[in-house]
């Protein structure tokens, strides 16, 4: 041991410093040799990124599911299901006054009877309501009905508070001041109140076709509406007016200024696509909530007119035998809790995904 | 041609700031500030923040519509009618790399934006040669061309900046603190990068910093702000050696030395307090709160810019 | 005493992780620490300085943590230690201010409440002994008219005054250790010369240690004894004061003394590093420094080099000093 470490001849020591290299490793390093070292992340772009984070999202894509889910079923299920959803039952062209509140998948005494004669006969999936409609095929058309109200009463907001705030934020100064005020005057207004009256008002002020669409559904969607359109867009109208502050203090809209932009440009390119994620993910957020202002309405009788269906009308419908036929109640609830919850799982994901300011 | 680049004569900008419910007093940020800038050359501006040294440089390309007083670009007056054309002189390279690029546009479009405005280019072919001239002269690689600002670190940005500050190929460029968020290595950068623009195109810098060293190293000029007033300027040398403004003279002083020789040798003039609000500035002289000379002259009359020889003009009743 | 330093950090590894990966933010950092010695560590944005000071504290943001070293701290490894300890630890043993003033003051309460408040969590004064030891702070830090600045919230005080109390609220617990985190750089000049002479000041009335957490040379160049230089999460090089600034080994400090603009104020033109700063996700596998390294040499792009000791005041990690290094030339010429 002690002459083995002793005599370098038999087996050279190790210096303390060396790490036995190799002297070509202290060549100069070429100039792509340390550029291969030197890497820029690769490039993403704002909406790769934030549909990476979104796909990351567990919940909010539980949402998306769901709701693709729900879409699909209210596009395909009408055209399966033989059923309409104002047809009364009939077996063989006879009223069938015996398919009252059936249970789901159960079947009249009358079908029962032309089903052992060989006929076919569609099952009532979700049971039959008590003046004799299939209640699935209800159900289905009552959640065309409140996504149709919550989309489009959303639209409505959008547009109305993206143009009154866009002006409102961009003017500044006496302009905002003024129309900030009208904005608080409008939140001061109880909105029932104004559903209720508008609601009485409005079949007397003006006459819609009763073939059309909207003449289906009442005066009183119109009146919700004409609601939504003049009182709720005033939240939209505060948000996006507090985003357009913010950003006008940003200094590239000072440098846009300074090369000679035109505000008109300034809006479009700078403002605008700035703003974009917060008014996508408001807007996602404001159709739950007019899903469900709908269907309170409709709850209270405010909503939709018979014979068309919402989730709303249907649960309130459902109140009158509730002990007996409890399952009536709970197929409209509970498609209105998977809307809402889907549609705020995918608000929330949305928001965490684009919100610049929750970026690592 | 005219003889100065810029003239800038009793420039006032002053700011209305609400008091009580209906009345306002203004903020006086530029209080009757003149100087001139030579083609081709640089004059640093110095201050404490709040002195209105950023506001001098935005009054200048009106960003604000100053209160008072002329400013000349080439020995015409610059009025609200002709700024729109003269944007294409003067431009404007700014201190935060982050806020100052748009986040949702690429390097190409951020460069060509001038272009865009006063529609410098016939096609789009010549709009992308001008785009990767310009990115080639301030040191970037065409390959980041369609990348997103975001992706870039702070000395980058800042190039893609001066690069969409030199696109309408001005003559004069306000560099506001356009070196105070970069690190130590990357200014050095960047300062050269100013140096060898302005030998290459003939470019006027109006130099914003509170960095004396930095200023010192690039200016031909320097002038001092303080409270919206400015009371000393020289050319770089003469004022950073023999300094005469009891303010400049306690700001040079204040500087850290990066040579802990030189630091431990130092004799400090420390100045005592904060500088007073802008909304309640003494009377007088606007230093004389903080000012050891002080005597009651300074606090009856406000001491006008004079004349000391060589072009070395000082605003001090004492010294 | 029974421990050799007062503080002592041994190959501490501080990791974030990140929606893009991990981030090996202070990657094998030691360094010893004495009583009333004044340390400084500069380093660019992203070197590390920061967390490896707030590594120390532990309080790192919520995607941190320690990974591996350990910190003692008069003897004791304190990264083992229970929150309440470290409770404990903060504020009486070692604190910290920040760079921004306003943000680390609470502004719906007052000076004297967020003062006070400090005073009674860490010691056993109370009432009217608590609000005597705030007003003896306030003194000690040079804020004039103290009775009515504790009544004051912190928006009505200007930036260097709320430095001031700052600091104040640090070391009214008189701890063993000042960490302060570029404390001057929010200010303006005038101002951050009042802060640095009274951070020195107090320092010799109270004899605490100081780690002086900055990017700018100049502020170390005046504060500090002795200096760390990092860079991508590594410690390039330290020494003395007078040894970093006037004999720098690693191509990294040298390169950050050449950047300067020079103090004679002679024109000449600035050296600058060239490159970009390191892309913490994607660190070089040898030197972190390598790819700016104007003298890189084949070896830097493989391994990280080791510490070696240039004089007993001067260690640095360079591959070029390890190049010269006695020992290693003669090896490299044997063995060529």
């Amino acid at each position: 041991m002690e002459n083995k470490s002793y005599d370098p001849n038999t087996n050279p020591v190790k210096k303390p410093l060396s790490l036995q290299l190799d002297p070509s490793m202290f060549e100069p390093a070429t100039p792509e040799e340390k550029k291969q070292q030197d890497v820029m992340s690769e490039s993403t772009t704002f909406l790769k990124d934030g549909l990476r984070r979104l796909r990351k999202n567990k919940l909010s894509m539980f949402g998306i599911i769901v709701l693709l889910l729900i879409l699909l079923t209210i596009t395909i299920a009408p055209s399966i299901v033989p059923y309409g959803y104002e047809e009364i039952l009939s077996v063989e062209g006879k009223r069938d006054k015996g398919a009252k509140n059936l249970k789901p998948f159960e079947f009249s005494k009358n079908e029962q009877r032309f089903i052992q004669k060989g006929g076919e006969r569609f099952p009532h999936i979700f049971g039959t309501d008590e003046q004799c409609r299939d209640y699935f095929i209800r159900v289905i058309y009552g959640t065309r009905v409140s996504l149709l109200v919550g989309f489009f009463a959303s639209i409505i907001v959008l547009i109305i508070g993206l143009i009154y705030g866009s002006i409102s934020g961009y003017a500044g100064g006496r302009t905002d001041m003024i129309m900030m005020r009208i904005v608080d005057i409008i939140y001061s207004l109880p909105d029932m109140l104004m559903v209720i009256l508008l609601s009485v008002v409005l079949p007397e002020l003006i006459q819609v076709p009763k073939k059309s669409f909207l003449g289906r559904m009442g005066p009183n969607m119109i009146s919700l509406f004409i609601v939504f359109g003049l009182l709720y867009w005033v939240g939209m109208a505060r948000l996006i007016r507090g985003q357009i502050l913010s950003i006008k203090e940003n200094d590239y809209i000072l440098a846009a200024k300074a090369t000679g932009a035109s505000p008109g440009r300034i809006i479009r390119r700078h403002i605008i696509p700035n703003c974009l994620s917060v008014i996508i993910v408001s807007t996602a957020l404001q159709i739950p909530s007019a899903i469900f202002t709908e269907s309170y309405l409709s709850f209270i009788g405010l909503g939709v007119q018979a014979p068309m269906p919402s989730l709303g009308s249907l649960a309130n419908a459902a109140r009158g035998g509730l002990q007996t036929y409890p399952f009536k109640l709970v197929f409209p609830a509970v498609m209105i809790c998977l809307i809402v919850l889907s549609l705020n799982l995918l608000g929330d994901g949305l928001r965490d995904a684009f919100d610049p300011k929750l970026r690592r | 041609m005219a003889e100065h680049l810029l003239e800038v004569e009793h420039l006032k900008q002053y700011f209305p700031i609400r008091d009580g419910f209906f009345g306002s007093k203004p903020l006086k940020a530029v209080d009757d500030v003149s100087f001139t800038i030579n083609h081709g050359e640089t004059l640093g501006l110095v201050g404490e923040s709040g002195c209105g040294k950023t506001t001098v440089g935005r009054s200048i390309l009106r960003l604000y519509e100053p209160t008072d007083g002329v400013v000349k670009f080439e020995g015409e007056e610059i009025t609200d009618k002709n700024i729109h054309a003269l944007r294409r002189k003067m431009q404007m390279v700014f201190q935060d790399p982050y806020s100052s690029l748009n986040p949702r546009m690429t390097v190409e479009d951020i460069i060509g934006e001038p272009l865009d405005v006063h529609k410098l280019y016939a096609n789009k072919k010549e709009r992308r040669e001008k785009i990767l001239h310009l990115m080639d002269l301030v040191g970037l690689n065409a390959e980041h061309a369609t990348r997103y600002a975001h992706e870039f670190s702070g000395g980058q940005r800042q190039r893609i900046g001066i690069a969409r500050a030199l696109a309408v190929d001005p003559k004069f460029i306000i560099c506001d603190e356009p070196v105070s968020a970069l690190d130590v290595s990357i200014q050095a950068q960047v300062i050269n990068m100013f140096e060898d623009l302005q030998e290459k195109l003939g470019v006027a810098y109006l130099f914003i910093a509170h960095d004396l060293l930095v200023v010192r190293h690039i200016s031909h000029n320097i002038a001092v702000m303080y409270l919206g007033h400015m009371v000393e300027t020289a050319s770089a040398d003469e004022l950073m050696d023999h300094p005469i403004h009891p303010y400049t003279e306690s700001l040079l002083s204040a500087v850290p030395i990066p040579d802990p020789k030189i630091a431990r040798q130092k004799n400090r003039i420390m100045l005592e307090g904060d500088v007073p609000s802008p909304l309640n500035m003494p009377t007088g002289c606007p230093f004389r709160t903080r000012c050891r000379y002080a005597t009651e002259r300074c606090a009856a009359e406000v001491p006008e810019l004079t004349d000391r020889g060589n072009g070395h003009k000082v605003a001090c009743f004492v010294k | 005493m029974n421990y050799e330093h007062l503080l002592s950090v041994q190959d501490l590894h501080t990791t974030f992780t990140t929606d893009n990966g991990d981030v090996q933010a202070v990657n094998g950092v030691s360094f010893n620490l004495d009583e009333g010695k004044v340390l400084g560590i500069v380093g660019e944005s992203g070197s590390g300085k920061s967390v490896t000071a707030y590594s120390v504290m532990q309080i790192l943001a919520e995607n941190g943590g320690i990974t591996g070293g350990k910190i003692l701290f008069k003897g004791e490894d304190i990264t083992k230690w229970s929150e309440s300890q470290m409770t404990n630890f903060r504020g009486k043993s070692c604190s910290i201010i920040f760079q921004d003033p306003m943000t680390s003051l609470n502004p719906v309460f007052s000076v004297g409440n967020q003062l006070m408040e400090a005073i009674t969590l860490h010691t056993d004064k109370k009432g009217q002994a608590a609000k005597d030891r705030a007003l003896e702070m306030l003194k000690l830090v040079g804020i004039n008219e103290p009775e009515k600045r504790l009544k004051q919230y912190p928006f009505e005080l200007s930036g260097g005054m709320r430095q001031r109390v700052m600091i104040a609220m640090a070391l009214a617990c008189e701890p063993d250790i000042l960490i302060a985190d570029e404390p001057t750089t929010a200010l303006d000049v005038t101002i951050q010369a009042q802060i640095l002479e009274l951070m020195l000041d107090i320092q010799k009335k109270l004899g605490m240690a100081i780690i002086m957490v900055t990017h700018d040379l100049g502020v170390i160049a005046e504060m500090c004894d002795e200096i760390i230089v990092m860079y991508g999460g590594r410690i390039c090089e330290r020494g003395t004061a007078d040894e970093i600034f006037y004999n720098p080994c690693h191509e990294y400090t040298k390169g950050l003394l050449h950047s300067i603009p020079s103090v004679t104020g002679k024109k000449e033109r600035l050296n600058p590093i060239e490159g970009t700063p390191i892309n913490m996700l994607n660190m070089p596998k040898g030197c972190a420094f390598c790819p700016r390294c104007a003298a890189a040499m084949k070896v830097c792009l493989q391994e990280v080099p080791q510490e070696i000791s240039i004089n007993e005041d001067h260690k640095a990690s360079c591959w070029i000093n390890i190049r010269d290094h006695k020992g290693v030339q003669e090896e490299v010429t044997t063995n060529g």
